[in-house]
């Protein structure tokens, strides 16, 4: 019930958002303005007074909603995603080779499928490093289901360093929640 | 239950964000001076009180900002001088004051304002510098900050930066922005916001475009925004991640690191986004290049050593020279605009600390605490550092003078503001 309160008010707050975000048409040259998701963007100048201005917003990229998807069913090893690294470590950990291995297998049972590994880390160190660290996260994940036969096409490594925190605090548990790779397939 | 209510409150003032002013002022205090600082006095102009916004209390501010002055009371002087040869030694002499700023204002036909200063050598009345600027009122601050550039290039042999530019990123609920700001903080102007953060904002050198990282697309872009008109360029999207753009000191290209070879490597381009060539060549991580003055070579992040550690590589033949060695985290560097040391960020026992360097000698400085200082960027005339640490698990922004001696607090109702950007001394 709370769950639901939270999300209808949330719902309000976006609505809000958006109709705030119109702006006048400002000349965008935006090479991939056409894959533009859910982040949406409203640039401006700062030129004097009308600043010209515009909104990127889209829906997400592919389809939604894939019932009966074992990479949905709770109960499918598939549906685990997120596999968690040690301080400074790009070691995909034993405990999380099942995972990163159904993947892969899924990723060689289904040529046509794609996705992307976003690596993460915790709030520690330099911002631009840290997407460096993330990507090696991902980048290693990748590693392993490439060396199980999944195709190099099929998985696209991005890193949000520690930009994106799943756990906002400042402690070791927080950031051993943070030192992570997301596996998200296209689509989702 | 109360805590339900808490999430609605959260979210209903979230919703309310909109009506209440979009930006957040910085405002500036110093919070410890240099061991000497120039006894100035700005005497009011005459006829400023005609307008609501004076000059000389911008002025005063700016210097006073700096660390480097300190202001001398004029109260008790009558008659106020207006002019250089209205300054007499004497009063002066027993105020300590070393300089004075003495000026006047008059209202122009057109509606423009005749603004008359001169700064005048105390001890011996004679004048240092003097200027008249036909202004609107609305320039107004503009040249208030021109008048202290002037005073304090003439008293401390260094340009002043008063008239230039920063830009930051707040984050305000789940609101990320990037603004642009008078160094003094005022007038912030969002130039673009988004849902998902927004990191690196670098300065094109001519003041007229600047180039950052977003995450919009679920991925890292670099992107080129014009300031003018807000019209904007994915320069640098391709598979994988593309981050810590830097202009060459033309303007004409970028560095960027890209993962789309393999690993972070780094890449130059044009400011456009084409001819993408790859100039590091390794096994590692290589990231945050920042062009040396000179354009000739960059200086970078690597741990091809083992740890992150500075590097610098000549862009015409590709060496590579290590540049530090002592302990075990080195990162983000910034060159000095001299060219002769850097500013950058170390690990010690922990603590994130800004720290500068001096290439010849290898003598390292630190100049702050930690523990979570990070993305130092240097004012234009080498004088100040200005960078991000964190208060009470808020992002705050901090300076602090190249020699350590002055520091500055900057503080924001935005909920955080990090990745600061200062602007160059050229203003399109």
């Amino acid at each position: 019930m709370r769950k639901l309160f939270v999300a209808a008010i949330a719902a309000v707050f976006l609505a809000g958002c958006a109709s705030q975000e119109t702006q006048p048409e400002a000349p965008i040259d935006d090479k991939a303005a056409a894959t533009a998701s859910a982040g949406g963007a409203t640039t401006s100048g700062v030129g004097g007074s009308g600043v010209g201005g515009t909104t990127a917003s889209g829906g997400a990229v592919g389809t939604t909603g894939t019932g009966g998807s074992p990479l949905r069913d709770p109960a499918n090893i598939l549906s685990k995603r997120t596999v968690y690294f040690d301080y400074d470590s790009f070691v995909v950990k034993d405990e999380f080779r099942p995972l990163v291995e159904a993947h892969a297998r899924y990723l060689v049972a289904n040529r046509g499928t794609r996705m992307i590994i976003q690596g993460n880390t915790d709030e520690r160190g330099s911002r631009e490093y840290n997407i460096a660290l993330g990507q090696k996260r991902a980048d290693a994940v990748k590693r392993v289901m490439t060396l199980l036969g999944a195709q190099e096409a099929q998985i696209e490594t991005v890193s949000f360093g520690k930009e994106k925190p799943k756990n906002a605090g400042h402690d070791e548990s927080a950031w051993a929640e943070n030192r992570r790779g997301d596996i998200v397939y296209a689509g989702e | 239950m109360r805590s339900l209510l808490r999430t609605f409150l959260l979210l209903l003032s979230f919703t309310l964000l909109p009506a209440l002013p979009a930006r957040a002022q910085l405002t500036i205090e110093i919070v410890g001076g240099a061991g000497t600082t120039i006894p100035i006095s700005i005497v009011p102009f005459e006829s400023e009180a005609t307008w609501p916004l004076g000059i000389t209390g911008i002025v005063g501010a700016d210097l006073a900002r700096s660390g480097l002055f300190r202001l001398v009371d004029y109260a008790g002087i009558t008659p106020r001088p207006a002019r250089p040869e209205e300054v007499r030694v004497a009063d002066w002499r027993a105020r300590g004051a070393d300089a004075v700023v003495v000026g006047s204002m008059r209202a122009l036909q057109d509606g423009r304002v005749e603004v008359r200063f001169a700064l005048v050598d105390a001890t011996k009345a004679s004048v240092l510098a003097s200027q008249v600027y036909t202004v609107m009122p609305a320039q107004f601050r503009a040249t208030a900050h021109r008048i202290a550039d002037v005073i304090y290039e003439k008293l401390t042999g260094a340009p002043g930066v008063f008239s230039t530019r920063i830009a930051y990123i707040t984050k305000q609920g789940s609101r990320f922005s990037l603004q642009v700001a008078d160094a003094d903080g005022h007038d912030p102007q969002t130039i673009v916001s988004s849902n998902e953060p927004i990191l690196s904002p670098r300065w094109a050198p001519d003041g007229s475009r600047i180039a950052y990282v977003s995450l919009e697309q679920k991925k890292p872009v670099v992107y080129v925004q014009s300031l003018s008109t807000g019209g904007r360029q994915a320069v640098a999207n391709f598979r994988g991640s593309n981050s810590a753009p830097a202009w060459s000191p033309d303007g004409r290209t970028l560095a960027v690191t890209l993962t789309r070879d393999g690993g972070s490597q780094i890449y130059l381009m044009n400011a456009d986004g084409g001819n993408v060539r790859r100039v590091t060549q390794s096994a590692a991580i290589d990231t945050e290049a920042y062009f040396m003055p000179d354009g000739q070579s960059l200086l970078f992040t690597s741990d091809r050593g083992g740890s992150p550690q500075i590097y610098r590589m000549s862009v015409g033949s590709g060496t590579v020279e290590r540049v530090t060695f002592e302990g075990s985290y080195n990162v983000t560097p910034r060159p000095l605009p001299d060219g002769k040391g850097m500013v950058f960020v170390r690990r010690e026992g922990g603590r994130f600390q800004v720290a500068t360097m001096d290439f010849a000698t290898r003598q390292v400085q630190v100049l702050t605490q930690g523990p979570l200082d990070e993305s130092p960027s240097i004012a234009p005339n080498g004088k100040m550092v200005i960078y991000a640490n964190e208060q009470g698990g808020r992002g705050v922004l901090a300076a602090v003078s190249t020699d350590g001696r002055v520091k500055q607090r900057l503080s924001s109702t935005a909920t955080d503001v990090r990745e600061p950007a200062w602007g160059p001394l050229a203003r399109p």
